[in-house]
């Protein structure tokens, strides 16, 4: 009995994995039905659905970029304090000393790549006509996921507080002063008003309510820090759970009928 | 000495490196000609541009005592014809030529020799560009190394998406199956899908490690508030919403269209009723709907994002590629709003105001007598028109679609229009707003 044997014929082994190893047909139909990291995929599909050249792996390659992003993202967590004080010399100090600075690097790299990834995504499942029923929904879905990878990566690119950060969240939130009705300087904010007082100003419209005051300061740097790491990242794995199971759900990668 | 040089020994011996690649890359490529017995000609013709690729590098990669007097650079003469085209009309323009041109001739250009004609035409265009120091500084700009490799990346897809979809077209006009109704046959998951996304991910892990090691993430000075850079721009990503800001007011540009994006591309698949194109590449079987989304994809969003990225200098001016980016360099505007060209040029009479002791009623009706024919203008193309091209243009979507769908998608196509509508105004007639009341910040 070679020692890869004896292993796989422990207790505590067949306790962890509740199959055999995947060497014979039955079996690897088996491991997809009883891993709880498989059963994501279906059993078995057909040869030309999962074709590079068809599919261009860029829903995969999003989901494992986001995988990563959480993976470095946590380990920076663990360094940088999201403060007017320390932020700067924080980033400074992975660029520069810290010991696996470089999950900084990959953090960023890893995020532009993403919004590129999901946007060709998106081109790919357009052009295939994968949103077409019964799929239409999941393509909803698909697009709030675009839309909060955009947000996700908008809120992270404030975090270094360098100028890069500071003016292109600046420049950025400027828009939300133009809101109709709900920024002071959008058209209708004026109408908003109660005996003569002004509802919507400065410090109380949408720009103020995203920024936390009436310029990018420190409660931004707060604001933007829990959007980044908690309040969106749970809302992202909510909707690709659900993005998943309805791509089993509606029939699995799409294919001509 | 020059500070800013456009020919360094380190920049050449980089470009010797990018030629090297190229090189053999144009090798594999001579090889599968060969393989694939191509006549001894064509053949020729390729081993002669692999040696003329391999000399440049062993050109590059040697030591050169006096780097300022290479013989390989971009030619003074082209960039200055090719600075001297830079301008938004002209930019807009070749990316609309362009635009029909992919799709009227995607039988020539996605056959395999002519796209790797391109994509060697792109390189080396790229690798004489970066003999330049202001072309250096932008396209080098770390934040902007991804939107170079996104270029390439896209095109490439775009590619391969016209070429399975002429293939695919060729096989419906002959009554064969697509190319992925083909491989039917199934496969089982465990090896064949999870091999190939363990590869994928250590592949991609390689990438983003070797990546991080190369080039540094972008960290520029401590933030200031008082310090504004000029250029202020936003992410990358948004500087097609950055860019229409020269065209709309922010409640447009920043509020209103990107709305109108989001909502337009949740509705999509309620509003196209074409059942055909699902699960394969084709495009003749769905031209009206991949043509408007592609014109969305790459000449608005991607081109829009280029253009604010890579042309747009200090005070938003336009700029070109080799140019240096001076934040002296004057655009004269003098943009003229409809009311103004309706009153003051068509009429000859000042702008009705009312008093400044007037009630606010007066104040209204003077406003609103003022911009009459912006604000029936605005009206009409959003009133008018979707009635008038159900009866014509769109009649056969109109009576597919019902009422609301249709009422949906020609309001979507209105508002995506708007866009190049606002532009060619603009450069036609120096028309800054069709309707101008800033007393309610309400200008279109």
């Amino acid at each position: 009995m070679s020692i890869g044997e004896y292993i796989r014929d422990s207790q505590i082994w067949k306790s962890i994995f509740r199959h055999p190893a995947p060497y014979d047909r039955r079996n690897r139909v088996v491991v997809m039905l009883t891993n709880f990291f498989l059963h994501l995929h279906p059993v078995s599909v057909k040869k030309q659905g999962i074709a590079l050249s068809y599919t261009w792996c860029m829903g995969g390659i999003t989901f494992f970029l986001f995988l990563v992003e959480a993976i470095t993202g946590v380990l920076l967590m663990f360094y940088y304090r999201p403060t007017l004080e320390w932020a700067y010399n924080d980033i400074l100090a992975l660029r520069d000393v810290t010991t696996l600075g470089i999950m900084r690097e990959i953090h960023r790299w890893g995020a532009h790549a993403m919004v590129i990834t999901v946007w060709l995504h998106m081109y790919r499942v357009f052009l295939t006509g994968s949103y077409k029923p019964p799929r239409e929904f999941n393509w909803v879905v698909g697009v709030l996921l675009l839309v909060l990878t955009l947000l996700l990566s908008f809120t992270g690119y404030l975090l270094p507080w360098d100028q890069l950060a500071i003016w292109a969240i600046t420049v950025g939130s400027n828009m939300a002063r133009a809101t109709p009705f709900l920024g002071h300087e959008g058209p209708g904010a004026q109408i908003l008003n109660l005996g003569g007082y002004d509802l919507i100003t400065n410090a109380s419209d949408a720009r103020f309510i995203l920024l936390g005051g009436r310029f990018v300061g420190e409660a931004t740097l707060n604001r933007f820090y829990i959007l980044h790491c908690v309040a969106i990242p749970l809302v992202v794995s909510l909707l690709i759970a659900i993005h998943f199971w309805r791509v089993r759900k509606d029939g699995g990668i799409s294919q001509p009928l | 000495m020059n500070p800013h040089p456009d020919l360094t020994s380190q920049v050449i011996r980089s470009l010797g490196w990018l030629y090297l690649a190229l090189c053999a890359m144009n090798l594999v490529w001579t090889f599968r000609l060969g393989k694939a017995k191509a006549s001894v000609a064509a053949l020729a013709v390729w081993s002669s541009y692999c040696t003329a690729l391999a000399l440049l590098a062993m050109v590059h990669l040697t030591k050169f005592a006096e780097p300022q007097n290479f013989p390989f650079f971009m030619p003074l003469s082209i960039k200055t014809q090719i600075d001297g085209l830079a301008n938004p009309v002209i930019f807009f323009a070749v990316s609309t030529l362009l635009f029909i041109a992919m799709i009227v001739l995607r039988e020539w250009w996605t056959k395999p020799t002519i796209a790797w004609l391109i994509l060697n035409a792109a390189i080396l265009f790229m690798a004489l560009s970066m003999t330049d120091y202001d072309f250096r500084q932008i396209v080098g700009k770390p934040d902007n190394v991804p939107i170079v490799a996104m270029l390439f990346i896209v095109g490439f897809f775009t590619w391969l998406f016209f070429s399975r979809a002429v293939e695919n077209d060729r096989r419906i006009a002959l009554g064969k199956p697509t190319v992925e109704k083909e491989g039917d046959e199934k496969v089982l998951v465990w090896p064949d899908l999870v091999y190939s996304e363990m590869i994928c991910m250590i592949a991609l892990t390689a990438i983003l490690v070797i990546w991080g090691v190369v080039l540094q993430a972008p960290l520029e000075d401590p933030a200031s508030s008082v310090k504004t850079p000029n250029p202020s721009k936003a992410p990358w990503y948004f500087l097609g919403l950055q860019e229409m800001l020269v065209y709309y007011d922010p409640w447009m540009a920043g509020v209103v269209l990107p709305s109108v994006i989001l909502v337009g591309l949740m509705a999509l698949p309620y509003i196209d009723f074409n059942k055909n194109g699902n699960g394969y590449y084709t495009f003749n079987q769905r031209k009206f709907s991949i043509i408007t989304f592609l014109f969305g994809f790459i000449p608005l969003w991607i081109g829009l994002i280029i253009l604010g990225t890579f042309l747009r200098g200090p005070n938003w001016n336009f700029f070109g590629i080799y140019e240096y980016w001076d934040v002296h360099k004057l655009e004269v505007l003098n943009n003229v709003n409809l009311s103004e060209y309706f009153w003051i040029r068509g009429l000859d009479q000042p702008l009705p105001a009312a008093g400044a002791d007037a009630s606010a009623l007066v104040k209204t009706l003077a406003i609103l007598k003022r911009e009459w024919v912006g604000l029936a203008a605005v009206l009409a193309y959003l009133l008018l028109l979707p009635p008038l091209m159900a009866g014509t243009i769109f009649q056969k979507f109109f009576v597919k679609m019902g009422f609301v769908r249709y009422m949906v998608l020609a309001n979507l196509i209105l508002f995506m229009a708007a866009l190049p509508i606002k532009m060619v105004l603009r450069w036609a007639f120096n028309l800054k707003y069709i309707v101008a009341i800033p007393e309610w910040f309400f200008n279109i």
